[in-house]
């Protein structure tokens, strides 16, 4: 909306090579590009929004799968509402690939009718209801991976026990590493983050098993994976395959993106709830941890 | 001098499917088993007994181990799997007999708790018991 009026304005006034950084702007994500710097003096004083620009990393499912074939504005409106009220419900932590988690869930088949499941984050996929990541650890020696659905009306507990990010955007190299990379103690403790605080970068570089591997990973382009110790043929034929020029490709971008525009509109349409629900859980947490001091 | 070489055919992805001449990993305690994982020689499956001739975790399979021919049940797949169903880094089988009880005493790895459910269905009176592998499990995941 605001760019939108920014750009009529700058019509009128003739200022023509801003209004083209203005349309660019759409096919360009947030953080590359600084908005406010656009000469905001000269902008009418609209409301300022409160939503804070991380909305996009911190509840990614919510914006809608980029597919223009799959888009379906009402549909993507009804889901983020049963969304929002599936928060309320429980705790959905906020949380990213590298994140190592716990995950209690009802099971009909065990004996006890619940499981806990706890494992690093290695895959993070989906928009919408359909949001879900896997989970991977190594139990009595042999690799495990557990997928989960975010919004799954089944699960009864989504702890985080160590919050923090890799250097990928996912690990799943993690399945040809050696069995220490992805080994966590089943009763961990939850480590606590102060509030506010910057979420942390493990820049552990994994050292692979020798091949054969599940992926030609020379090829990836993985920044958190050692030296693979190839014979000079893969590099080369990887440098070969390389598509280096794609990241120019401001159109092939735009495609795979949404536009800032439209995530501005839809984190204005959720986020003041989220908030809310946000500010409950605290409230909750608070009065959990005061015990009422009592005369002997 | 290098050539560089490349293959000039199409490769698919693997598809990390349990079929005829796959070869598996026996997870349980079993004389036989034991044998064949040690001396390198790891069984490989020569039937799936379902009409899809692709083994899924609790299906039972026909394999041949050390000379002889075995039957076991699957208890862990590589394959992607649905939600709420674990994958494991090998394909995990059990040695059974015919009568549905298993050749060791002992699993050593996890094992899905949904087997307890599929298990228990593929078992009738007057069939063979498969729920006795359940019982010489260790660990659920």
């Amino acid at each position: 909306m605001l760019l939108r009026n920014l750009k009529l304005y700058k019509v009128k006034s003739g200022l023509a090579p801003v209004v083209q950084i203005c349309r660019l702007s759409s096919s360009i994500p947030l953080e590359d590009f600084p908005v406010g710097t656009v000469s905001e003096k000269q902008v009418k004083p609209e409301r300022k929004s409160i939503v804070p620009s991380n909305c996009r990393y911190v509840y990614p499912e919510f914006l809608p799968d980029p597919k223009m074939q799959w888009r379906n504005p009402l549909r993507e409106k009804l889901e983020r509402m049963d969304m929002i009220q599936r928060r309320k419900h429980i705790d959905i932590p906020e949380f990213y690939v590298g994140t190592i988690m716990a995950v209690t869930s009802s099971n009909q088949h065990a004996p006890n009718k619940a499981t806990r499941f706890v494992g690093i984050c290695i895959q993070r996929l989906g928009c919408g209801l359909r949001a879900n990541f896997t989970l991977r650890n190594v139990i009595k020696h042999i690799g495990t991976e557990m997928k989960y659905q975010l919004y799954d009306p089944t699960i009864q507990k989504i702890e985080v026990l160590r919050l923090e990010k890799r250097l990928d955007d996912e690990l799943l190299y993690l399945r040809d590493a050696p069995n220490e990379y992805s080994t966590f103690d089943e009763n961990m403790e939850a480590e606590y983050l102060p509030e506010g605080s910057p979420i942390p970068v493990n820049t552990t570089m994994v050292k692979l098993k020798p091949r054969p591997w599940r992926a030609r990973w020379e090829r990836k382009n993985m920044k958190g994976l050692a030296d693979l110790e190839l014979p000079e043929r893969f590099y080369k034929r990887a440098e070969e395959l390389a598509t280096p020029w794609e990241k120019y490709d401001l159109m092939k971008q735009y495609r795979r993106t949404i536009p800032e525009e439209e995530q501005k509109e839809i984190f204005a349409e959720v986020y003041s709830e989220l908030h809310e629900v946000n500010v409950m859980r605290k409230k909750q947490k608070r009065k959990k941890v005061f015990i009422k001091p009592f005369k002997n | 001098m290098s050539i560089s070489y490349a293959r000039q055919f199409s490769t698919s992805a693997i598809s990390n499917h349990i079929m005829k001449l796959t070869r598996l990993r026996v997870v349980d305690n079993s004389t036989i088993g034991k044998q064949a994982m040690a001396e390198g020689k790891p069984p490989r499956c020569i039937h799936v007994y379902n009409k899809k001739g692709i083994g899924t975790i609790g299906d039972k399979i026909l394999v041949a181990i050390k000379g002889e021919k075995v039957k076991a049940i699957i208890v862990g797949c590589v394959k992607e799997q649905k939600p709420n169903i674990p994958r494991f880094d090998s394909n995990n089988i059990v040695l059974i007999d015919d009568n549905g009880t298993p050749l060791g005493t002992r699993i050593n790895v996890p094992i899905p708790i949904v087997l307890r459910t599929i298990l228990k269905e593929k078992t009738f009176s007057k069939g063979a018991d498969y729920t006795k592998l359940l019982a010489i499990a260790s660990n659920y995941v």
